[in-house]
């Protein structure tokens, strides 16, 4: 939707919004013409305060604290140019070093002391289970995790909340049946975090690899004391049990590990990754010093590596939304590269935004939940949304890819599936629109 | 007596915060809980390093107990609250025996050393009986207010009354324990241990006594943290909380309860307040950093200028108490110390002294 | 009994990293009777300066100089700003000192250079060697070898430093007895910062040694601090040997745990021979003889 600067016009577009959205949803939300009100905490005639808790220090730290940024640089991008009706997004997010405790307070102090309009992108499973409960209770919209947990999907005991990234089992099965059939009869291994991350990426992979293919299961634990101690262990094992394949569903820090004991062990199989421990940058950041000594050259020992991802390829210049976060990237965040990370950040900001827009003029929390709970049309994610009233996941799908000369070149057409055992994996028969010329939804 | 009279001020302050509880915001309320949870793990770890010479950095081990044991037994079994409270302190003081008797003979950093251990390892826990301790993502649970209070009563202001009255009833224990026999002996032990065991003195059991009861306190903050968030996970005891208490202790002022209470101020609210004031000052774009640096820098100002702590602070500006009485060793003297000895009756509020004789290994 | 065979070389290759730590914490110790938690903060912090000089002159060799450097500059600092008002006082304030130190050192490298994790090289390479078709492991490698004989070295010279020259013998006066080493005629003052600038150079070649596998980061040295600390205590605070018999013990049974058991036992299995080995020699295995008590 076309964007009028000019503050004469926006009625009109407002009614045409409005009955777009009656049409849709049947939301009695009014969407009359007229003054901006302060209708809601959070929400003020300027201004609309959003809050988040994010790893800002701390082991989780590295990458995950300029997702953060990345999504405040898309709303500033907003602000300049107009933004939600006119009101500027105020983003307040705290650190809460990626401990639940700490989660608790900050989320505490983001409701009770600052009334935000909502929670935006909370970012850690733990972390954010530990709030999720006081922030339905509180009857503030929790938009969009920063999480693949597929516990976010639970409409009814948590109303307020939504997931956003591709759920990890969901994750699983689209791996899962690319494997299945195209690495037949040779041997996988899976290498994963000992936590739900891990463990739903397994579930999802086990409901379309056969189980006879699988020859060895090597968890390990992200907090233990020596982690490159305790990768060169499991690579080892790996190792022994002879797998071709090696599927992994790690954080980048122990992706990296994870070739690094390959490296030193001289073992080279199919390594088929996870989107969160694949981003090429943030790989081949963390590699690099050991490109040259080891006889591979630069991205090289992050080339080959299989894996999905649910947004565009960074490789792909020509990729209108590319095009767009390059732009804003490049004015509002020069100091960070222009990986993954804020890729994802801009992303999700990017779908935040549309669900305020639909939410209406003078929005109530419950609106923003009611746009949700109403769907949102397909945009920066390769494939549909899920989002329902009784469907509270996020991104549905996502494409099979290569780490080539470090981007990421597609394998494929956008697959989706579902949660469960036995729905299937198909290709994704939408497509993805175009981003807006003005970069706003 | 002495009983009566701890038990006095404690009823006049539960008073004093019940009222006040009831006029402040959720939020205050919520962070009043956590004041006076943290209150109660500072006074135990305050008790053992400061009043029977014992180091712990890993007292976040024991909280760690306290609040799963909380957590578990409110899942699984319903008891009433006070019962919970109580069975998290019997089981971390359980634990708190296990460590004081495998570490009664270290001293110094290799006591320091196992405790720094101890708070490293036993979340793993956690992690390995998924099953039981539900691994990264730890349990949830849900507490309400009772019956009586009616239905509408603010959960965030019942949880401040339950952290207020048990960190009185701890602290009003603790006082007595400090007053009686078991007390004396310990500071006994603390300053010289050789003339204690001399004198007839149990060592050991003292020292492991010291530990229970201290992990005891911490097992109850534990409980009573759970409670207030509603959610146990490993990530929340990390070593770094069992170092942050180690701080509070001395910040607060060592070896005194009323510098507990202000180490427990202190830590729950000097963090938030250097972040809020990092960020309005528009510096947090610059770094989520600052605010760790600005606490680094105030620990190691506070004890080059002020290292009896907050406590020390407040006794010297009310007045001067009758100084401990000092004898220069030797005419080297001043560059490097003086052996302090102490005169009897001061104990609460008594400074940490440590002859300095030939063999004394220090806490490292 | 390939895979025993990597988990050994592998374990053995990890000890030495954390009875690298451990040398800086005995030194130390046994110079000074001050305990740094800051020592795994210097080594981050010097392990960055190494990095910029390796970025920026291509030089490996000459950042690893740099870090040495540095880590000797940065102890001597630390020692006369911050810790010398301590000596003399209840030794926990020592502790809480250091204790500052470390988060403030980390908080400042925060704002330096940010939390993003970065790469960092290897001495050498780090491919494993293989006898014939037979791959000994990560434990192999010309990097891992590299470690141990700088380790070993360390620890020899350390050893050599206190046993022979007159240097090591004041040092072990200072620390045994402040005032009578005094009397003596010794400057007590400036042994400590020798101690201390010494520490901070070993702690700065065991912070080289090691971030290349731990990616350098403001807590990167964290964790690893506290295997060497733990390294350092099972042999014995005042035994430069007792830090590497330690850490090869601690090393090696951890990597065992993790392989043969379970990825998150090697703590509590750190634990349980931390707590044996003390409850039966309660100063570490290469403890001195025990001091007089009466």
């Amino acid at each position: 939707m076309n964007r009028p600067h000019r503050l004469g016009l926006a009625p009109l577009a407002m009614l045409a919004a409005g009955s777009l959205l009656l049409a849709a949803c049947g939301n009695s939300g009014s969407s009359s013409s007229g003054a901006l009100q302060a209708s809601a905490p959070g929400v003020t005639a300027k201004t609309i305060t959003i809050g988040s808790h994010q790893p800002l220090t701390g082991i989780a730290a590295p990458g995950y604290d300029e997702i953060a940024p990345a999504s405040n640089a898309y709303f500033q991008y907003v602000n300049a140019h107009g933004g939600v009706y006119g009101r500027k997004i105020v983003y307040k997010y705290l650190n809460d070093q990626y401990n639940s405790s700490i989660t608790t307070t900050d989320v505490r102090q983001l409701i009770l002391q600052d009334h935000v309009f909502a929670i935006f992108d909370g970012l850690g499973t733990p972390t954010h289970l530990a709030v999720a409960p006081f922030i339905n209770s509180e009857k503030v919209p929790d938009l969009f995790v920063a999480s693949g947990c597929a516990c976010w999907n639970a409409a009814s005991s948590l109303p307020e909340t939504f997931g956003w990234q591709i759920n990890y089992i969901r994750e699983g099965k689209i791996l899962g049946a690319y494997i299945a059939s195209h690495f037949k009869g040779e041997k996988i291994a899976y290498f994963y975090q000992n936590d739900e991350f891990g463990q739903d990426g397994i579930k999802g992979l086990g409901y379309e690899i056969p189980a006879s293919q699988v020859v060895a299961k090597e968890p390990y634990n992200v907090a233990a004391s020596n982690p490159a101690g305790e990768v060169g262990t499991l690579t080892a094992a790996l190792k022994a049990s002879k797998a071709q394949v090696v599927v992994a569903f790690a954080v980048p820090a122990f992706m990296a590990l994870l070739r690094l004991s390959e490296l030193s062990l001289g073992y080279s199989p199919t390594l088929v990754s996870s989107d969160v421990g694949s981003d090429p940058i943030t790989l081949a950041g963390l590699l690099n010093s050991f490109a040259k000594k080891s006889g591979a050259f630069g991205s090289g020992l992050i080339q080959g590596i299989i894996t999905d991802s649910y947004l565009p390829s960074l490789g792909s210049s020509n990729d209108s939304w590319i095009k767009l976060f390059t732009k804003i990237h490049s004015q509002y965040l020069p100091k960070l590269p222009l990986d993954g990370n804020v890729l994802y950040g801009m992303s999700v900001a990017y779908t935040f935004v549309q669900a305020m827009l639909k939410a209406g003029r003078n929005p109530t929390r419950q609106d923003l939940v009611n746009a949700v709970n109403g769907g949102l049309p397909q945009g920066v994610s390769v494939a549909p949304y899920a989002y329902s009233a009784t469907d509270h996941d996020g991104i549905t799908g996502a494409y099979m890819a290569e780490v080539k000369n470090g981007v990421l070149v597609p394998l494929g057409p956008t697959q989706i599936t579902d949660n469960t055992a036995t729905g299937p994996v198909s290709t994704d028969s939408s497509t993805q629109p175009p981003a807006p010329a003005n970069g706003i939804p | 007596m002495t009983l009566l009279r701890h038990a006095g001020i404690a009823i006049i302050a539960g008073v004093v915060l019940l009222v006040l509880s009831s006029k402040l915001d959720s939020y205050r309320q919520y962070q009043l809980a956590e004041v006076a949870a943290t209150i109660v793990a500072v006074a135990g770890l305050t008790i053992l390093i400061g009043v029977s010479g014992q180091i712990s950095i890993g007292h976040g081990a024991f909280m760690f107990v306290g609040g799963y044991a909380t957590a578990l037994i409110v899942m699984h079994l319903k008891w009433n609250l006070a019962l919970v409270i109580l069975a998290s302190a019997v089981v971390a003081g359980v634990a708190g025996a296990i460590m004081g008797v495998a570490a009664a003979r270290l001293r110094g950093p290799y006591l320091a050393g196992a405790t720094l251990m101890l708070a490293v390892a036993l979340p793993a826990v956690a992690y390995q009986w998924q099953g039981v301790f539900g691994g990264d993502q730890g349990l949830d649970f849900t507490v309400t207010s009772p019956g009586f209070l009616g239905v509408n009563f603010q959960l965030t202001e019942w949880q401040a009354w339950v952290c207020c009255i048990c960190a009185l009833i701890v602290l009003v224990l603790l006082a007595n324990v400090l007053r009686s026999r078991v007390g004396r002996n310990w500071r006994a032990l603390r300053d010289n241990e050789t003339a204690a065991a001399l004198a007839g003195l149990n060592v050991g059991l003292l020292r492991v006594r010291a530990f229970i009861v201290s992990a005891a306190c911490a097992g109850v903050a534990g409980s009573l943290l759970a409670m207030t968030m509603l959610n146990v996970t490993p990530g929340a005891f990390t070593l770094a909380l069992s170092i942050q208490l180690l701080t509070a202790v001395v910040l607060g002022g060592l070896g005194s309860l009323a510098g507990a209470v202000w180490g427990g101020i202190i830590l729950v609210l000097v963090p938030p307040f250097l972040s809020n004031f990092a960020s309005s000052h528009g510096l947090a774009s610059a770094s989520a950093s600052l605010p760790i640096a600005g606490y680094g820098l105030v620990l190691i100002i506070v004890m080059l200028a002020f290292p009896s702590g907050v406590q020390g602070g407040v006794r010297r500006l009310l007045g001067p108490v009758a100084p401990a009485a000092t004898a220069p060793v030797s005419a080297l003297g001043r560059h490097w110390h003086g052996l302090r000895k102490r005169v009897g009756g001061q104990d609460v509020g008594a400074e940490l002294t440590t002859t300095k004789g030939v063999d004394k290994e220090g806490f490292g | 009994m390939q895979e025993f065979v990597e988990f050994t070389l592998g374990g053995i290759s990890d000890g030495m990293i954390y009875a690298a730590i451990g040398l800086s914490l005995v030194l130390i110790w046994r110079g000074t009777r001050v305990l740094n938690y800051a020592q795994g903060g210097m080594a981050m912090f010097t392990s960055y300066l190494a990095l910029f000089v390796i970025t920026a002159t291509g030089s490996y060799w000459l950042g690893f100089a740099v870090a040495l450097a540095s880590g000797l500059v940065l102890g001597a600092v630390l020692e006369r700003a911050v810790v010398r008002p301590t000596l003399g006082k209840p030794p926990l304030n020592a502790v809480i000192i250091t204790i500052g130190l470390l988060i403030l050192i980390e908080g400042v490298a925060g704002i330096i250079f940010g939390s993003k994790n970065r790469s960092f090289p290897a001495p050498f390479s780090i491919v494993g060697a293989k006898a014939g078709s037979f791959a000994l492991g990560p434990g192999s490698s010309p990097t891992a070898i590299f470690t141990a004989a700088a380790v070993l070295a360390a620890a020899g010279l350390l050893a050599l430093l206190f046993r022979y020259t007159s240097v090591g013998l004041r040092m072990r006066a200072s620390a045994f007895s402040a005032p009578v080493a005094q009397l003596m005629g010794i400057r007590v003052g400036r042994i400590t910062t020798l101690g201390w600038a010494l520490a901070g150079l070993i702690g700065a070649l065991a912070g080289m040694l090691v971030t290349p596998q731990t990616f350098l980061y403001p807590n990167s040295m964290d964790s690893i601090f506290v295997l060497g600390f733990t390294a350092a205590v099972i042999g014995g605070l005042d035994s430069p040997v007792g830090a590497i018999v330690g850490g090869l013990i601690l090393g090696v049974v951890l990597n065992y745990v993790t392989g043969y058991v379970g990825s998150n036992l090697p703590e509590l299995a750190g634990l349980a021979i931390l707590v044996l080995v003390l409850m039966f020699r309660p100063s570490g295995l290469f403890a001195s003889t025990a001091t007089r008590q009466v």
